[in-house]
């Protein structure tokens, strides 16, 4: 899949619009970034990032990267998700990547990280089980 | 990260933007609702909300859950903070599109660090839900007990 597909299937994505994702294509993997918007602000004391933002970022990630990765198949979806919260989303970019650790004919197991300036001080884990048919 | 004042009911920017409504109730419980909405759809071939909206209206309402839990008043006195550590969301089926997800919440157990919440997520019949969740949050009490 070329970047411009991979923007393509994007701009298709309302959701995608609506939390200002954006994805870049290197070396074959798929680097996600969540420019910072008020809007995504969950808990406004502190300032942090809501947690649901984080959760869906990150789910996105996972989606797009099984898409890049197998183009032909039909539009994953999600069948479950663990998501595991390490350190407050400050109102800054957070970045994140996928790994996919298996595909099988209709399951694929993806992991992705989430961090914000440090790569090795994740913010977020994200692990979880997508159908991925034909 | 502190905050000596006991928490506020402030609307999370988040919440406001996505369209939620979330609702305290007694004992633990907290229910919220997500109205359709085209911009917040994840799959243009069928209209089918995005995954990840529902993910915020449940972290939301389990979050909530926990205050309703912690304090039954719902003063907030003695507890300082609250943070995810762990939500787990099973997808059963796809949100109908154009009707409303309607998530409830119930923290069943707290600990004195910890609390557990268990929610469901549907679109009109909870026997037939769209998710179902299981959370654990960590607890910052703000009294020395």
């Amino acid at each position: 899949m070329t970047q411009e597909e991979l923007d393509a299937a994007l701009a298709a994505i309302p959701y995608v619009g609506f939390l200002g994702v954006k994805f870049e294509l290197t070396d074959g993997t798929v680097l996600a970034r969540l420019p910072f918007q008020e809007k995504l602000i969950g808990n406004v004391h502190l300032p942090a990032l809501h947690g649901g933002v984080i959760g869906a970022f990150m789910e996105l990630t996972a989606l797009m990267a099984l898409r890049a990765a197998e183009p032909l198949r039909r539009q994953p979806r999600t069948i479950d998700v663990t998501i595991e919260y390490l350190r407050s989303g400050r109102p800054v970019e957070t970045l994140a990547e996928a790994h996919i650790f298996k595909v099988g004919r209709r399951i694929a197991n993806v992991r992705v990280e989430a961090w914000q300036g440090e790569r090795d001080k994740p913010i977020s884990a994200l692990r979880g089980h997508f159908l991925v048919e034909a | 990260m502190t905050d000596p004042e006991p928490l506020k009911m402030q609307q999370a920017p988040q919440a406001t933007a996505i369209g939620m409504t979330s609702a305290p109730g007694e004992n633990g419980v907290a229910t919220g609702t997500l109205p359709w909405r085209e911009n917040l759809v994840g799959d243009p071939s069928t209209g089918v909300l995005a995954g990840g909206a529902v993910t915020t209206l449940l972290d939301h309402i389990c979050g909530a859950s926990v205050f309703s839990a912690l304090s039954p008043d719902g003063s907030r006195e003695g507890v300082q903070s609250i943070a995810t550590l762990d939500l787990r969301i099973d997808y059963m089926r796809a949100a109908t599109p154009g009707k409303t997800v309607t998530g409830r919440a119930h923290c069943y157990r707290v600990t004195r660090s910890i609390a557990f919440v268990r929610a469901i997520a549907h679109d009109g019949d909870e026997a037939d839900p769209v998710a179902t969740v299981q959370a654990a949050f960590a607890v910052n009490r703000g009294n020395s007990a």
